[in-house]
């Protein structure tokens, strides 16, 4: 079943065109990663599916349902029905570069956030819930821990954590390691590798191309606002058709 | 020499001008705070409609001091017939205002509530750009994200801040005294009168004045060690953890 569509997304700010029409589309238990350089538009391309940022052109749809969009005065386009827009945030978890813990709340309650007050999920299921997904990504011992006294690799875990309580339907993750110093990137990619086994629909912006190459079902490498070579991680990384592909890998594999 | 009969025949007058003090100080500060949060919310709204008669509210009342607020309150108004009328008429309302214990309790909330708004929408200003996005990115309505993440966090942050507001309120109730009222500065004027023992009179009350401030000031650091735990330097793991 198709989790997630993207058809012809296109993003301006000003006079810079930073994406020019890129689509993409997630079966359940595919992981696609999105590498290209910086500035190349892909974190903005993965904000614009959720509308953290807001896309000029284009069609999204996540489990079937497609965001409504209407155009607005500016001639940008704009969503028809907030409500709509929420139900279907609650799709679509994301994890962030620099995790984006509510600091006030400990690490559970972060976690039981958004279930509760968002999806109505009753308290004890919520708490039973959260307590089940702290274990999976191995912090449930920090659980009343807030999140400003935890390094970054376990504020990125429980983010990853709050994530999954959403049960979303597809998790995005915007460039989850990069923020961590590089002796903790390994304990972040090891749970989203037991996640990407466990059949969990993904899409990843990332830098680690040790985990594109290894955990994706398919790579799309992003290249001024292009989708400028996208398929299976085996033929990206082996026989890259195109030449800035080639100069890209030659730049960040060593 | 000191003229110890002032303390001990004017004790009962210093203990009921204090008892009208803290509740000038803590009514007017509760008023103030439940003004304050929702007003706070529209002066941080990117709507000028909205934001902008919230400013010309604060400004006036952080831009012009309380004892002339308070004397326009209680002076002033009566020079206008259309109030008389109404005083005339009975309105509950408006005879607050020839009150003055009305006249203090509402200067004061609207003071308070003028500093406060600043305050709360300083630290709502001041909520990390990407704790908002997550709340958004999970889906939360503008309403619940102002109840559940921004006004929680906000409110936490102000703390410090606020602390300091309550200890000016205590203080500046003190100027009740002038539109007739005997709260703490008023009990000892009139002490003064009395024993003509100025400096008794007012060393009295201005330890009185002290007392109240340390116990509000370790109210507030109980306070800030409970609500503001996120912000402490992490203690080591020792006990249980």
């Amino acid at each position: 079943m198709t989790q997630l569509t993207v058809e012809d997304l296109h993003k301006r700010y000003g006079d810079h065109e930073v994406l020019k029409g890129v689509s993409l589309s997630a079966e359940a238990g595919d992981v696609i990663t999105i590498i290209g350089s910086s500035g190349s538009g892909k974190s903005t391309f993965l904000r614009c599916i959720n509308f953290l940022e807001q896309p000029d052109a284009g069609r999204i749809s996540v489990a079937g349902e497609e965001i409504r969009l209407v155009p607005g005065r500016d001639g940008h386009l704009k969503v028809a029905d907030a409500k709509q827009l929420q139900r279907l945030r609650t799709r679509l978890a994301m994890v962030f570069q620099h995790f984006n813990l509510w600091a006030h709340m400990t690490v559970l309650e972060n976690v039981v956030e958004a279930p509760v007050h968002v999806l109505g999920v009753p308290r004890k299921q919520a708490l039973e819930r959260a307590m089940a997904y702290l274990d999976k990504v191995g912090i449930s011992r920090f659980k009343d821990s807030y999140p400003a006294h935890l390094s970054g690799g376990q504020q990125q875990r429980v983010a990853i954590a709050r994530a999954l309580a959403m049960e979303p339907a597809v998790l995005l993750f915007d460039e989850p390691t990069s923020a961590l110093d590089p002796e903790l990137v390994g304990e972040v990619l090891k749970v989203m590798r037991g996640l990407a086994e466990e059949g969990r629909t993904m899409v990843v912006v990332t830098h680690e191309m040790g985990f594109a190459r290894e955990v994706s079902s398919q790579v799309m490498f992003l290249h001024q606002g292009l989708a400028e070579e996208s398929g299976p991680p085996a033929q990206l990384f082996g026989q890259p058709k195109s030449e800035r592909l080639r100069q890209f890998l030659s730049g960040n594999l060593k | 020499m000191i003229e110890w009969s002032l303390f001990a025949e004017s004790w009962p007058s210093y203990a009921s001008g204090l008892w009208l003090t803290l509740q000038l100080t803590v009514l007017s500060l509760i008023a103030g705070l439940l003004l304050a949060i929702p007003l706070a919310v529209l002066r941080v709204s990117s709507n000028r409609w909205l934001s902008g008669p919230v400013w010309a509210y604060s400004y006036f009342f952080r831009g012009t001091p309380m004892l002339v607020q308070l004397l326009l309150m209680y002076y002033g108004l009566g020079q206008f017939e259309w109030v008389q009328a109404q005083w005339d008429a009975g309105s509950r309302f408006w005879l607050l205002f020839r009150d003055p214990y009305g006249c203090a309790l509402i200067t004061f909330a609207l003071n308070t509530g003028a500093y406060t708004t600043e305050i709360i929408a300083g630290a709502l200003r001041a909520m990390p750009h990407g704790e908002i996005e997550a709340a958004r990115a999970c889906g939360m309505s503008r309403f619940t994200m102002l109840r559940r993440i921004q006004l929680p966090g906000a409110l936490r942050r102000a703390l410090p801040a606020y602390s300091n507001e309550i200890i000016f309120m205590l203080h500046g109730t003190a100027i009740a005294s002038t539109v007739t009222l005997v709260d703490l500065t008023g009990a000892a004027r009139n002490a003064y009168s009395q024993f003509f023992a100025p400096f008794e009179a007012f060393i009295f009350a201005g330890l009185i004045y002290l007392a109240v401030t340390f116990a509000l000031v370790g109210l507030f650091r109980i306070a800030e060690r409970r609500w503001l735990a996120h912000l402490q330097p992490r203690k080591p793991l020792g006990k249980g953890a």
